[in-house]
């Protein structure tokens, strides 16, 4: 990559030791979550599909971690990780998976569209790249508001290759937008590989097509992540306009709990599988903790045991919540 | 009262919202050379903004505005230009609201021309509103006078929901009086344009002015007709067409859109579904054929109801 596709590592502020609890206690909440509804849904306990981020928590949390509380945030179709990133309390989004009228969206979103608009989020889209321009149109209204405000952008590899992406760069470049473009690049487009679908190895180097900075971080480090993107959130901030970040990582899990019967058997190796896991974003951060002395094994156990609480306390929230009122199927269509 | 033409009208209205209501803002392509380059410097660049020719990206990236507290106003040049921001029309403008539980809002105009009887060929010259009808979320306005396009857009920008508004391009040469005081008119109200009492024509866009040509003539043949202008197709006055009916017995309902599933066709059904005691004679609609639109204006002048049309389907239909 060229050295103006670096985004220049700015006076950034190491995370406090809260932070980095925290960080490891949302990661914890997203994969907790993800594994609890994927059980329940294999026991038929929900309805619909679930596609899960698990292997994937470091680039959520640490893209998340690095924005201010009134900062926006658009994703997509796996949409879990990015309000419970952002700082989202579990019960509403369990709630929603379930389809209850407690849920975040009061029933009418379910799995594809766990945005919470109270922490920032716009929408998480099950049309892959179809919220891009969106993002965009959140770095414009900053401006014009004169806020310092940033909107972080999810997208997948394979939002990469769609059209939106093109017209979304383009726009938020050519008006200096501060909008931070995250490329969750996991590798696959559902069954089709990366290198099936896409003309280039690294995702980032698009940047240098807008005249923006890029960068690749290890997905799997959630401090790697956290410091990109903090980097890009300081040129946002500064007037510098939008980056594009590509964060390398991987799912575990199927495309989706939903496709799962139709899943071609062989389409990642095992071993690919393996390597991935081998280097599982919450044990190496949770490591790094340990011996930079930041946590000690009973504190770790402690935080696991607090956040598999509150998922159990969600869940029982959401199986106690009401379905939906039949009148509210004619509600919330317009203002 | 002032002399306008709508086109001039309707760009009044837009620039008195951005002068009220500094949330209001126009993105489209050469709108500062265009109709808003005597405002541009009041106004100012940042709140009339040229775009690239990418309407997925634009209009995208005015639901992300709207939905963060401003309310753009789109200038979407043709309608048919819709299609290619399809998706951020109608999965994420229209359903973001529903969609999200009632979190969101997208207070958001779209508006473009209408651009058929101009030998554009077929894509240019669609008459798309009964498309997006299809679309719940979405309200849908289609001006026919000056005073109206004026009244209604102001309306839209006010309104906290997506309003796709069809400026139809046979019309927005034509002038009329414009009040030069404040005024707005509600969504969703049908505007009775002429009085009567034989036959009750609904009409849309251009056919208005047709269907009043239509009713003129009929006054030498003794038959009053009562034209209807729709003037807001989501949501649908269908109070005041009902009423109509109800006094005339008979309906004609006239729309340039392919007949097909069309607005047309949701009047037609509505009035046999609830005014079906009141009708003295089968429903007539005059539409489009379901072909694209052709280059040649010896074809294209085939294909939309004319005054001559009108005139005879009602004709027909009093003297049955």
């Amino acid at each position: 990559m060229s050295e103006q596709g670096i985004i220049p590592a700015g006076p950034l502020e190491p995370p406090t030791k809260a932070m980095l609890i925290e960080m490891l206690r949302r990661m914890l909440r997203v994969r907790f979550f993800e594994e609890r509804a994927s059980q329940m849904m294999s026991e038929s306990r929900l309805p619909g599909a679930l596609h899960n981020s698990i292997g994937q928590e470091a680039e959520v949390v640490g893209a998340c971690m690095a924005l201010r509380d009134d900062d926006f945030m658009t994703g997509n179709h796996r949409s879990h990780g990015h309000p419970i990133g952002k700082g989202a309390s579990v019960a509403p989004l369990m709630a929603e998976l379930f389809g209850k009228a407690t849920g975040v969206c009061r029933g009418k979103g379910g799995s594809m569209h766990l945005a919470r608009f109270s922490v920032g989020g716009l929408g998480e889209s099950g049309i892959v790249g179809s919220l891009m321009p969106g993002a965009v149109g959140a770095g414009l209204s900053a401006c014009l508001r004169r806020t310092d405000q940033v909107c972080l952008c999810f997208f997948g590899d394979g939002a990469a290759n769609c059209g939106p992406f093109h017209e979304s760069l383009n726009l938020a470049a050519v008006w200096r937008l501060p909008v931070i473009f995250l490329c969750e690049n996991n590798g696959y487009a559902i069954h089709s590989s990366a290198a099936q679908t896409t003309a280039v190895a690294d995702i980032a180097l698009r940047a240098s097509a807008y005249n923006i900075p890029g960068l690749i971080v290890d997905g799997q480090d959630v401090l790697a992540v956290y410091g990109g993107v903090q980097a890009a959130v300081a040129r946002a901030r500064a007037g510098e306009g939008p980056s594009l970040i590509e964060a390398k990582t991987y799912r575990y899990c199927e495309h989706s709990e939903f496709s799962k019967p139709f899943d071609p058997p062989s389409y990642r190796d095992e071993s690919e599988i393996a390597a991935w896991r081998a280097r599982d974003p919450i044990d190496t951060f949770a490591s790094h903790l340990r011996e930079a002395g930041d946590l000690s094994s009973n504190e770790f156990e402690s935080i696991r045991a607090s956040v598999r609480a509150e998922i159990d306390a969600a869940v029982m929230f959401a199986e106690e919540s009401a379905d939906p009122e039949p009148e509210a199927m004619l509600r919330d269509i317009f203002v | 009262m002032s002399e306008m033409t709508y086109r001039a009208a309707a760009v009044h209205a837009i620039v008195e919202e951005m002068r009220r209501d500094s949330r209001v803002f126009v993105m489209g392509q050469d709108v500062q050379t265009g109709a808003y380059a005597s405002v541009l410097q009041e106004i100012g660049p940042q709140r009339i903004r040229n775009t690239p020719i990418c309407e997925a990206g634009f209009y995208g990236a005015g639901i992300g505005a709207a939905l963060t507290g401003m309310r753009p106003v789109i200038e979407g040049a043709f309608s048919t230009f819709f299609y290619s921001a399809m998706d951020q029309i109608v999965n994420q403008a229209a359903k973001s609201r529903y969609m999200f539980g009632g979190q969101a809002s997208v207070p958001l105009v779209i508006r473009a021309t209408v651009a058929y009887s101009v030998a554009l060929a077929a894509h240019h010259s669609d008459r798309p509103w009964g498309l997006f009808a299809q679309v719940p979320g979405l309200k849908i306005i289609v001006p026919t006078t000056p005073r109206d396009a004026k009244g209604l857009l102001k309306s839209a920008i006010r309104d906290g929901n997506p309003v796709l508004c069809f400026d139809d391009m046979t019309i927005m040469g034509m002038s009329g009086e414009v009040p030069d005081d404040e005024y707005t008119i509600p969504l969703g109200r049908a505007d009775i344009k002429r009085v009567g009492h034989d036959v009750t024509i609904v009409a849309i866009a251009g056919a208005v002015h047709h269907s009043l040509a239509a009713a003129r003539a009929l006054q030498e043949y003794g038959i009053s007709a009562e034209v209807v202008d729709l003037r807001c197709v989501v949501p649908m006055d269908r109070q005041t067409i009902l009423e109509s009916v109800g006094k005339t017995g008979r309906l004609v309902v006239v729309d340039p859109a392919p007949g097909t599933c069309s607005v047309a066709a949701e009047v037609a059904a509505f009035v046999a579904e609830c005014g079906f005691d009141s009708l003295k004679a089968p429903i007539v609609r005059l539409t489009a054929p379901n072909v694209p639109v052709p280059f040649s204006p010896a074809l294209e002048r085939l294909m939309y109801p004319t005054s001559g049309s009108v005139e005879a389907a009602v004709r027909k239909l009093c003297t049955n």
